[in-house]
């Protein structure tokens, strides 16, 4: 799969996320900084949680009538002169792109960040053709030096990286000489982007949100990038995924506000580029072409699921940035160009079970995410209703587990042997605990003692002291007061 | 005030004297106690495990054994979640799912139970330590009682209260989670049990015996000298004994 990352298994993802202490590094710090501002943004705006529910509820009334606003947007992109072109597939979607940028023998690409490109594997699809596709985010274009290093989040797509490494990286591919702060190393790769933008021929974009009662697209960008390769190259190709669109300028507003507070804590972020169409008669700039490209790749086969909902994601990253498992394994561990809650819910669905089967499991069900979501997501119970699909539908669970889970509904479901079951606990476990703690367990406890002790347990159950309690008629006068 | 305790496996199993803290605190407040004795498991493990064939039938038999109860008090917030989960378990079965509800609707945590619906802050407890309390993820995020165990453990004389830095962090129990990624969730208890040691207390107080067991066995595996308690045992002590 396109959007497949990194080592083939999960649990080799995982370690060598856990070995990585650069990464866990940057990451800790990252996501101490993204916190901290979410959280004050969101209290500056007040009423957090009406927000979003008001979040939720465009959402859910755009992806329900996502059929209408589609074909709303798409004639109002035709009305303007665009071109439109539906994309099932990743492999429709490349072979559109491709074809315009050889009807128009373009060599160099200019690309602002776009999430949906890379799970298309766009830029490699390109880079076939012949053509150079320089990104111009600033955290892609530090990846894209760096041999294609994947992104590890879907916003700051460099998070992985502390600044020594970025230096590193910009001395070794471009002759950077000067030091790792974060002002010179972005001035640096400015002026690099800025002899990019000049020459490239045709520019690519992503969409944070499409308009549909003006066929519109939002851009929201750190650094200004998404207007020069809106305005500079002469073609412009915009490249959504299906369930980025809103119905008007209102309900873009309020997405916009919870995007750019929920990501990285800011009011607005540096810059919100509008574009609409290509250039028309009595406008001084903007591209003489414009194509947009409606990418589904897996997306109406969630619409009318249990999983609905996540298609209302806006991609914030909020869930990312709160997750403690994320926190310690970094964004490649899920094997995914989407990590961490969202990606454990999303790449299943884009692609399939037998392709990333552990990441519904990856959670605590900590219930962070879904706190923290500003569309409201219900993001933990995705997690579980994946495990349930891979369970009852799949049918992918273990042997071991499937008998050991029947056994427990059998025993819990009966009072009789449930009674049995705790008596039996403290004689099992007798000859491997020491003093009050097991440091060495059997079968399922094993991974729990690698790193923990278990409670050994205790003599008398509770429920044989309280029946013996009552027998000796100790009740309510145990205690005077 | 009559009430139908819910043990909960590790409760029953492992950390009997909460139970009975739990018993001995509801009477001192005044309510008559009784235990069902055909309780079981909540159903938790299968749930989150995506068995949710099983969970409907231990489900079932929870709600036949509690429906009856004025009030249930359970002594785990994670499991009284569970509880109140059971209704989307029976979304084709509204007669199951009334019951559900009705169950739901009587069932509540133990500090949650004392100070929504006893309506009291102060159960007259004395004990000496500086403690930390470890909010629960289920209980906090899920259930929504977040303040309820502070009112409480505010009011207990002799009882210094450290807060715990970065509380809302999961300690990385999750039920198989703990298990099947652990050495995932070994990097969180870690931290967790770092956050502990910060503090300086010599206490930790919890509300559910999963949470405790987890980061109590981590502190035991790393011989720190930080006791752990559930908050129960607290709240039922009166320096009288
Ligand atoms: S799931 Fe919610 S929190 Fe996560 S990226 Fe999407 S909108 Fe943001």
């Amino acid at each position: 799969m396109p959007m497949q990352i990194g080592e083939k298994e999960f649990k080799q993802r995982v370690t060598k996320g856990l070995d990585d202490n650069f990464m866990r590094g940057a990451v800790r710090s990252a996501q101490g900084r993204l916190q901290n501002n979410r959280a004050s943004a969101a209290d500056e705006l007040g009423d957090w949680e009406d927000w979003r529910t008001l979040g939720k509820e465009i959402r859910q009334h755009t992806i329900e009538h996502l059929d209408y606003y589609l074909h709303q947007l798409s004639e109002k992109v035709a009305e303007l002169g665009g071109n439109v072109f539906f994309a099932e597939t990743a492999e429709e979607a490349n072979e559109y792109v491709k074809n315009v940028v050889k009807s128009k023998n373009a060599k160099k690409i200019a690309k602002s960040k776009s999430m949906v490109t890379e799970e298309i594997s766009m830029n490699e699809a390109l880079e076939e053709l012949g053509c150079d596709v320089v990104e111009t985010d600033l955290g892609e274009y530090i990846l894209q030096m760096d041999d294609h290093d994947p992104p590890s989040h879907i916003v700051a797509p460099a998070l992985h990286k502390n600044k020594e490494q970025i230096r590193d990286v910009f001395r070794d591919k471009l002759g950077y000489e000067k030091t790792e702060k974060p002002e010179e190393l972005a001035l640096f790769a400015r002026e690099k982007l800025r002899e990019e933008f000049l020459s490239a021929e045709v520019g690519i974009t992503g969409c944070n949100f499409a308009v549909a009662e003006s066929g519109s697209f939002a851009l929201v960008t750190n650094e200004g990038n998404a207007r020069m390769v809106t305005t500079l190259p002469e073609t412009q190709i915009t490249v959504m995924g299906m369930e980025r669109i809103v119905p008007g300028w209102e309900e873009l507003d309020i997405v916009v506000s919870l995007l750019t507070r929920a990501a990285v804590g800011q009011k607005l972020t540096s810059y919100i580029t509008a574009l609409t169409g290509p250039k028309q008669s009595e406008e001084g700039d903007g591209p003489e072409e414009f194509h947009l490209v409606i990418v589904d790749n897996g997306r109406s086969k969630i619409l009318g699921t249990e999983f609905q909902e996540a298609l209302h994601c806006i991609r914030c990253a909020a869930c990312i940035n709160v997750c403690p498992v994320y926190r310690h394994v970094g964004g490649h561990a899920y094997g995914s160009i989407y990590p961490g809650p969202i990606g454990a819910v999303l790449s299943p669905l884009l692609s399939d079970y037998d392709e990333y089967k552990d990441l519904p499991y990856a959670s605590s069900l900590c219930g962070a995410c879904t706190e923290v979501c500003p569309v409201k997501i219900p993001l933990h119970e995705q997690l579980i209703a994946h495990r349930r699909n891979i369970i009852e539908e799949d049918k992918k669970g273990s042997l071991a587990e499937k008998v050991a889970m029947k056994g427990f509904g059998q025993m819990a479901g009966s009072a009789n042997l449930y009674q049995m079951a705790t008596k039996m606990a403290p004689i099992l476990s007798t000859p491997f605990s020491s003093k009050n703690q097991i440091r060495k367990g059997l079968g399922p406890l094993k991974h729990w003692t690698e790193s923990r002790d278990f409670p050994k347990p205790a003599n008398e159950s509770f429920r044989s002291w309280f029946k013996q309690r009552n027998k000796r008629g100790v009740q309510h006068d145990v205690r005077k007061h | 005030m009559k009430v139908s305790l819910f043990i909960t496996c590790l409760g029953d199993v492992f950390y009997v004297n909460a139970g009975k803290s739990a018993v001995e605190l509801l009477e001192h407040l005044g309510c008559e106690v009784d235990f069902p004795e055909t309780q079981t498991c909540c159903g938790q493990p299968a749930y989150n495990s995506g068995y949710h064939r099983e969970t409907k039938e231990v489900a079932k038999h929870m709600i036949e054994v509690m429906e009856d109860a004025d009030y249930v008090v359970g002594i785990s917030g994670s499991c009284v979640y569970m509880i109140h989960e059971y209704m989307h378990l029976f979304e084709e079965d509204s007669k199951w799912r009334d019951r559900a509800i009705a169950l739901k609707e009587k069932s509540y945590e133990l500090t949650q139970f004392i100070v929504d619906v006893l309506n009291i802050e102060d159960v007259g407890a004395s004990y000496q330590a500086i403690a930390t309390y470890h909010t629960s993820c289920h209980m906090t995020r899920l259930l929504g009682v977040q303040e309820a165990p502070f009112k409480l453990l505010e009011k207990v004389k002799g009882l210094e209260l450290v807060d715990l830095p970065n509380r809302q962090d999961c300690c990385g129990f999750g039920g198989t989670f703990a298990v099947k990624m652990s050495n995932i969730s070994e990097q969180m208890v870690d931290e967790k049990v770092d956050h502990i040691e910060e503090t300086k207390a010599n206490l930790l107080l919890g509300a559910d015996g999963s949470c405790l067991m987890n980061i109590g066995g981590r502190i035991s595996r790393r011989d720190k000298q930080v006791e752990v308690k559930h908050i129960a045992e607290i709240l039922n002590s009166r320096g009288d004994r």
